[in-house]
């Protein structure tokens, strides 16, 4: 599945008012996101949250930087699908440069990033920027 | 008599609040209950009225702040059904109080002794025997769970020998709420294994009323004031007070000695030989008053409200498509741990969360047991006496939005 663009998504969360459209659409996201095969799902990949796990794993393409990524939670799974279209197939020079917090505060989900949250989003973004940063 | 239930809500001023725009819909008292307005005016009361540190009498504030602060030790001697006040140690809470009694058992396993718990531990009563063991060259023997969830008492049984030196066990498991029968275990104990100590996890027992220790016949009993009305950051560990005056001292300071001089220092009586440092003071007061507000309820009444919020639970779960209850042992209270099939506990959760309705999901705190039932966690709803039969709908009404939006 092609995601959309951050921009896209941002028209269309804001399009989408009540609490439950937004969700719906997040977790549509999520179900959409390709899944990892089972043996990927390596204990190195593995980001633990408190309340759901993720796993990223990382590759490079020339400049271009690509990332596989899953949760075993759907809701997880869609919010790794917006980071995802904010840094896949992105350069690191990109990647460093996008603003995920402002992001995800424009789309008014600031909390689910936050570092008092355990999904692990968080980790999966210091992990992405780090990888971006050493090259 | 029946509970007036909404009279009891009113003493719980957070319970009127809202979260997302929708009525608070409190489930997750396993974790920590809401606090009552005595126990926040007892806490008031405390600080703004006699704040003083204990034990050091030079004055009038500090003669007061005494009073209350052991005042509170025979409040909660009372509750439990110690024999004496010295037999109540004020805590951290749960973990400590059991770490107070693993540490000192680590001094006094022999190699080749075994320490008994069970499948259904948190890690609190759990990795402290196994660290216990470690240090001590001890077998730690766990014994197993039936498949719904209740204790295998035969196995137990079978488990128990002259080799056995300490057994430990919750109450009430706070993951599947299954209550263990402690008392007919421990009778157990003492026939086949003479020299063995038996701690009571009774983090998640307490709260539910009527726990005498000396009906139990255990040797330890730990629960933490917190998920009793009671603050954060105050706990109990009631021992028997031979075993208590002999005990190793864990933690060295101020308050817990007789004479010191530069080289050596003897320790003071109970219950302070067991309290270094200055105390939770307000934290005691707080729990006292908790306790006391709670003792004005009938224990029957508290366990018969609680008993039909959880079958209301389990009746409308056996209906809902694709839930599937974890634990259900015949005797259990308070808890209802569930899953539903092509969902993930945490998203359930968020779900609900969004509608109001607070529950906890996770491993809590029990890896070893999720691993056991194969599931990565559960969602949990836990009933508390102010909740009702109609927070026990809107639960299930929450829940199947969310089945709706997430399969």
């Amino acid at each position: 599945m092609k995601l959309p663009e951050p921009s896209e998504i941002v028209d269309d969360l804001e399009f989408l008012g009540d609490w439950e459209s937004r969700y719906q659409y997040i977790i549509d996201l999520g179900k959409a996101l390709p899944k990892l095969p089972e043996d990927a799902r390596a204990d190195e990949l593995k980001v633990k949250g408190c309340q759901s796990d993720v796993w990223l794993l990382p590759s490079h393409q020339g400049d271009v930087m690509t990332f596989q990524v899953d949760s075993d939670a759907v809701i997880v799974r869609g919010l790794l699908a917006l980071v995802m279209s904010a840094y896949n197939e992105k350069s690191p020079a990109e990647i460093l440069q996008f603003d995920i917090d402002g992001f995800f505060k424009e789309l008014d989900l600031e909390r689910h990033i936050s570092p008092t949250r355990g999904n692990g989003l968080r980790a999966i973004v210091g992990k992405i920027r780090e990888l971006a940063a050493t090259g | 008599m029946a509970l007036d239930v909404q009279a009891i809500r009113a003493q719980f001023p957070i319970l009127s609040r809202e979260v997302n725009g929708k009525p608070l819909v409190y489930l997750d008292n396993a974790a920590t209950t809401q606090k009552p307005q005595a126990m926040i005016d007892a806490l008031v009361s405390f600080y703004t009225e006699c704040n003083s540190n204990v034990h050091r009498g030079a004055h009038a504030l500090s003669d007061e702040s005494t009073r209350r602060y052991e005042h509170a030790r025979d409040v909660v001697a009372g509750f439990i059904g110690a024999a004496s006040r010295e037999e109540v140690i004020w805590t951290s809470g749960t973990t400590e109080s059991i770490n107070i009694v693993s540490k000192g058992m680590a001094q006094r396993l022999q190699a080749g002794d075994e320490v008994l718990v069970t499948e259904m531990e948190h890690h609190a009563n759990l990795v402290t025997w196994q660290q216990a063991c470690k240090a001590a060259g001890a077998r730690l023997l766990v014994v197993p769970i039936l498949a719904n969830g209740a204790l295998d008492a035969d196995a137990f049984v079978t488990m128990l020998s002259e080799k056995t030196a300490f057994v430990a066990m919750p109450q009430v498991s706070n993951a599947l709420g299954t209550v263990n029968p402690v008392r007919s275990l421990i009778k157990e104990v003492r026939a086949r294994s003479p020299r063995a100590l038996v701690l009571i996890d009774g983090a998640q027992g307490v709260a539910h009323g009527g726990v005498k220790v000396a009906d139990l016949d255990c040797d330890f009993y730990a629960f933490s004031g917190h998920k009793m009305f009671g603050p954060t950051g105050v706990g109990v560990l009631w021992g028997r007070r031979a075993l208590l005056a002999e005990w190793p001292v864990w933690l060295t300071g101020g308050e817990m000695i007789a004479e010191v001089s530069y080289q050596d220092a003897t320790w003071g009586a109970l219950p302070h030989r067991l309290e270094a440092g200055t105390p939770h003071i307000s934290g005691a007061v707080g729990l006292a008053a908790a306790i006391e507000w709670f003792q004005t309820l009938d224990v029957a009444d508290v366990q018969a409200h609680e008993k039909a919020l959880l079958d209301r639970a389990v009746a409308l779960g056996s209906e809902f498509k694709g839930l599937r209850l974890v634990g259900a042992a015949p005797e259990k209270i308070g808890v209802f741990s569930f899953v539903i099939e092509g969902t993930h506990p945490a998203d359930i959760g968020f779900i609900l969360d969004k509608q109001g309705v607070a529950i906890r999901t996770g491993d809590h705190c029990a890896q070893p047991l999720m691993k056991r039932l194969g599931l990565p966690g559960t969602a949990r709803a836990s009933f508390s006496v102010y909740n009702t039969l109609d927070e026990v709908d809107a639960l299930f009404t929450a829940l199947a939005k969310a089945r709706d939006m997430l399969v």
